[in-house]
């Protein structure tokens, strides 16, 4: 059959693509239908949502090797095996055979309005998995049907007395066929009408069982090309400086000696965009020298004679943002947002036999990722053609989108592997910064914008400071009947595009712990505002508050003088499924489970005996559960972080050596985080320049090793990439406080231990 | 002077270099270049932009997270804190140069695959690098030797990389 004749055929199922790949491949491609494709035999809507609307690929060569599309940012989450191996379990894919390939943007023109052909395209948020779950498995279904029909008609038995093994499909006989021997007339087949059944679990080959990195080899030899490494033609390099302040402007420049130096092209001034949102235009008004290399840039960058005025911003500190916001604890002022007030806390407090209260300071944090901001573009009258590493690469098309004025299918968008995420690319400043400077009527080579660190630390989307004030009531029997928390931040959500009565969303969870087991709880959020820009960061809101929450249970128990694994658990309470007010349920007996798992192996009743201190935490989010178990000692005045052991309940383990690399590794990240850093801002200005002002964890301040425990569960899974990172911090400052008896309320730990010490 | 002493050499098959040529030889990854940009010009962007050698990676204007790591000599180094003049004519790995011609993988990166050492990937070159100049220095690194890595890594591939080490050390390297 001709393509063309394929092409016709086909137009009458948009939603199902099979094409005639090269050389008879089988490709399937599972695309939105068009709305305007009235000749689908079938309304989408049918379908049911999680068939429609679905587009990652799968191509089987004749040969049998098999492609699978990734349609997620890898950022270090190991999407890029894990997402691939749900297609392919499900395909009966020998995993040998399969490489897998980024997808990129997939984008369509419909009527001048973006249609996104792979479906959701996320990353590091958590959610690829769930998403995956629910749909891309169909991918793998429909291709492995494909196959069971083709060597059906081949052999002249039923579908149903074939089944598929590993890249081969054998008949009852013993009689095999490889895939690669079936693709040529599998492609000559209609799509089903309708999704082939799923496996079921019993029949997983590959999802639950361990894989290791599918660009290992290429990562490990240093052929991996990250957006950073690409050049795209011919290719100007820009560096770049912005003004100190967010609203401060130049005011005075002399680029004379920047452009004597060899190899410097062109410097350019660029400005945020009046009236554009957060994260879609530059941040700060910025200075670009393009050369014809990194090095002459930077050279010709040093020799920048600029003059910034600062904004109305230059009088804000960090320290002035604390105090005001004790201030405002100390009074009475309504707070901006009553996010959560079950019973009533007022009446249960008049009741009471026992209080405790404590405030709670975490520091701002900035992303501080490894490959820096940098993106890759050219754009020509009708194109735009651009590499780089952003996590959500349909907000990038926007900004291209609205920069460029360029139609969809004008706009093609690369998303290699990313050197991490953790939330800052999420926001395309830096992408708004290179499609002007690549738009720039004067420039007409690709560009490739690269930051400093020290600009990646000055200009980042910071995650707010934040003051948490907990109070407790405790009766005559011991049992907490009240909890009050007041919470003080800047939200990351201020000029997003979210209404003021939802700012609280990124600054506290309605439903985190104890909301649900606590009869009198009620839960407040004060607005604080800044001229700092923030933004999303890893694990929020959930990382600050189970700092707060978690230690203070541990102050809680300790005034009870109770083991805390026991005020946990009689918190906790029967193991029963409570009902969460953002949807889904809180299974208390999956977070019992995990805390006790920690427990047990950590050994948890020497702790009131032990020499070293233990320290406990447990939290819940997204439908996941999770717990730590630390272990510190004190040696020659050293905090030593001894063992750690965390346990996660997360569903069904997709690849359980992927889950145990990001458990530890958000752990990692967690006890770094907790020990070292903060970011602080002073006339206006953030403080940390260099990697040694905000200094991740040197390997000899990390423990060891990470005890990764994993449940084993069926429930449809959740995503791992942050869940370990919230309780790490508090089950350390609670060991802290079992080895030296300092209650740490402040964070960076490090700096408050030897001040408290 | 060296002309001279070059000329006073008995005549032999070595081809004496042509002194007066502008330049600085390098000797990268068992390859011979000449450089005849800035004598200036950090290592790293040498070996990114004019070699397009991209495994080593750009780690903060010092160095600071160990992304740049290079062996110059055999020896751990910063490759943004040296210039090209100050390496001329010295042995320099890159991490695309540590496996075999034959494709065979330095025990090093075959034990970072066997304990999926890896998290964005990033900053992975740097920690082979440092963890090949380790390994020579101390057949049997302590894990206090381990602890003096100057690498950071914020996706936590630490312990990890520790037991990478110790997996080579143990001579388990490609080994279930």
């Amino acid at each position: 059959m001709s393509d063309t004749n394929r092409g016709i055929r086909l137009s009458r199922r948009r939603f199902l693509q099979v094409l005639a790949g090269t050389a008879g491949a089988l490709v399937i491609g599972i695309r939105a239908a068009d709305a305007a494709d009235t000749d689908a035999p079938l309304p989408p809507s049918l379908l049911g949502d999680t068939f429609y609307g679905i587009g990652a690929y799968v191509r089987i060569d004749a040969d049998g090797n098999v492609l699978i599309g990734l349609r997620d940012p890898d950022t270090g989450t190991g999407v890029a095996t894990s997402l691939p191996r749900i297609i392919a379990d499900e395909l009966d894919a020998d995993w040998n055979r399969v490489s897998v390939v980024s997808l990129g943007l997939g984008v369509t023109d419909n009527n001048g309005q973006p249609s996104w052909i792979y479906g959701r395209q996320l990353g590091g948020t958590g959610g690829s998995i769930s998403a995956a779950w629910a749909d891309l498995r169909q991918a793998g279904a429909v291709a492995r049907w494909l196959l069971l029909q083709a060597a059906a008609r081949r052999l002249g038995v039923p579908a149903d007395r074939l089944r598929c093994e590993s890249g081969t499909v054998i008949a009852l006989d013993g009689r095999r066929f490889t895939y690669g021997s079936l693709v040529e007339d599998a492609s000559k087949i209609d799509m089903p009408n309708s999704v082939p059944p799923l496996k079921t679990a019993e029949r997983y080959q590959l999802i639950g069982n361990p894989a290791g990195d599918v660009d290992a080899r290429e990562i490990v030899t240093g052929q991996t090309r990250f957006a950073i490494d690409q050049q795209y033609g011919d290719t100007l390099t820009a560096v770049v400086v912005h003004c100190p302040w967010p609203d401060g402007t130049l005011d005075g420049i002399d680029f004379t000696d920047t452009l004597a130096v060899k190899g410097v092209r062109k410097v350019l001034q660029l400005s945020p965009e009046v009236g554009q949102q957060a994260g879609t235009t530059l941040s700060a008004t910025a200075v670009v020298v393009l050369a014809e290399d990194t090095w002459s840039a930077l050279k010709g960058r040093q020799k920048l004679k600029l003059k910034w005025k600062p904004g109305a911003s230059n009088s804000e500190s960090s320290d002035a943002l604390e105090q005001q916001a004790n201030t405002l604890l100390a009074g009475k002022t309504d707070p901006t947002t009553r996010v959560r007030n079950d019973g009533d806390y007022d009446a249960a407090s008049k009741k009471a036999a026992r209080r405790l209260e404590a405030t709670y300071f975490q520091p701002w944090l900035a992303h501080a990722t490894a490959e820096p901001m940098n993106c890759l573009v050219r754009v020509e009258k009708n194109k735009a053609t651009l590499v780089v590493p952003t996590q959500a690469p349909q907000k990038a098309w926007a900004v291209v989108h609205r920069i460029t004025g360029l139609s969809p299918d004008q706009i093609e968008i690369g998303v290699p592997r990313i050197g991490g995420g953790y939330g800052r690319r999420l926001d395309h400043d830096y992408l708004a910064e290179a499609v002007m400077l690549a738009s720039n009527k004067d420039i007409d080579t690709s560009v490739r914008l690269i930051w400093t660190h020290d600009q990646d630390l000055e200009h980042d989307y910071y995650r707010s400071g934040s003051v948490h004030q907990l109070s407790v009531i405790i009766d005559r029997k011991r049992q907490i009947t009240g909890w009050y928390q007041r919470m003080v931040s800047a939200s990351a959500l201020v000029n997003r595009g979210v209404p003021d009565s939802r700012l609280w969303t990124s600054e506290v969870d309605v439903d985190q712990l104890p909301a649900a087991l606590v009869p009198n709880y009620r839960s407040d959020w004060y607005a604080q505002t800044s001229a700092i820009p923030r933004g999303p960061a890893r694990s929020m809101p959930h990382l600050s508050n189970a700092f707060a929450v978690e230690s203070f249970i541990d102050e809680i128990a300790h005034s009870m003088k109770e083991d805390p694994l026991d005020t946990h658990l009689r918190l906790l309470g029967e193991a029963r499924e409570l009902p969460l007010s953002g949807g889904g349920t809180f299974d208390t007996g999956r977070l019992i489970n995990v805390l006790k798992l920690v427990a047990d192996r950590i050994e948890w009743k020497n702790w009131l005996h032990s020499v070293n201190g233990l320290g406990i935490a447990c939290w819940h989010f997204n439908g996941a559960y999770v717990a730590h178990a630390v272990e510190v000692a004190i040696k020659e005045q050293k905090l030593i972080v001894q063992r750690v052991v965390c346990a996660v309940d997360v569903g069904r383990i997709i690849n359980p050596m992927g889950l145990e690399g990001q458990v530890a590794g958000a752990t990692l990240d967690a006890l770094s985080t907790a020990l070292n850093l903060s970011i602080t801002y002073k006339d206006g200005q953030i403080q940390q320049h260099t990697g040694k002002d905000y200094a991740l964890a040197s390997m000899a301040q990390l423990p060891d090793a990470v005890e990764v425990i994993t449940v084993p569960g069926d429930r449809d899974p959740a995503g791992a990439s942050f869940l370990a990172m919230p309780t790490a911090a508090p089950a350390l400052a609670n060991a802290v406080f079992r080895a030296t008896a300092v209650r740490i309320r402040r964070l960076p730990l490090g700096k408050e231990l030897s001040r408290l010490s | 002077m060296a002309l001279a002493q070059a000329q006073a050499l008995p005549a032999t098959n070595t081809i004496v270099p042509d002194k007066t040529r502008d330049g600085i030889d390098l000797q990268i990854n068992g390859e011979h270049y000449r450089h005849t940009g800035d004598p200036q010009m950090p290592l790293l962007w040498y070996l990114r932009d004019v070699l397009r050698l991209t495994g080593t990676k750009y780690g903060g204007e010092h160095g600071e997270n160990g992304a740049d790591l290079i062996l110059l000599k055999g020896k751990a180094t910063s490759a943004i804190s040296v210039s090209v003049a100050k390496v001329a004519n010295a042995e320099i790995v890159t991490i695309e140069g540590l496996a075999a011609n034959d494709g065979t993988l330095h025990p090093v990166q075959q034990a970072f695959i066997d304990e999926d050492a890896i998290g964005c990937g990033y900053c992975t070159p740097g920690w082979i690098i440092a963890s090949v100049d380790l390994l020579k220095r101390k057949k049997q690194p302590s894990d206090d030797d381990i602890d003096t890595l100057p690498n950071v890594c914020r996706c936590g591939c630490q312990t990890r990389v520790r037991r990478a080490i110790k997996r080579v050390a143990a001579g388990k390297a490609g080994q279930p």
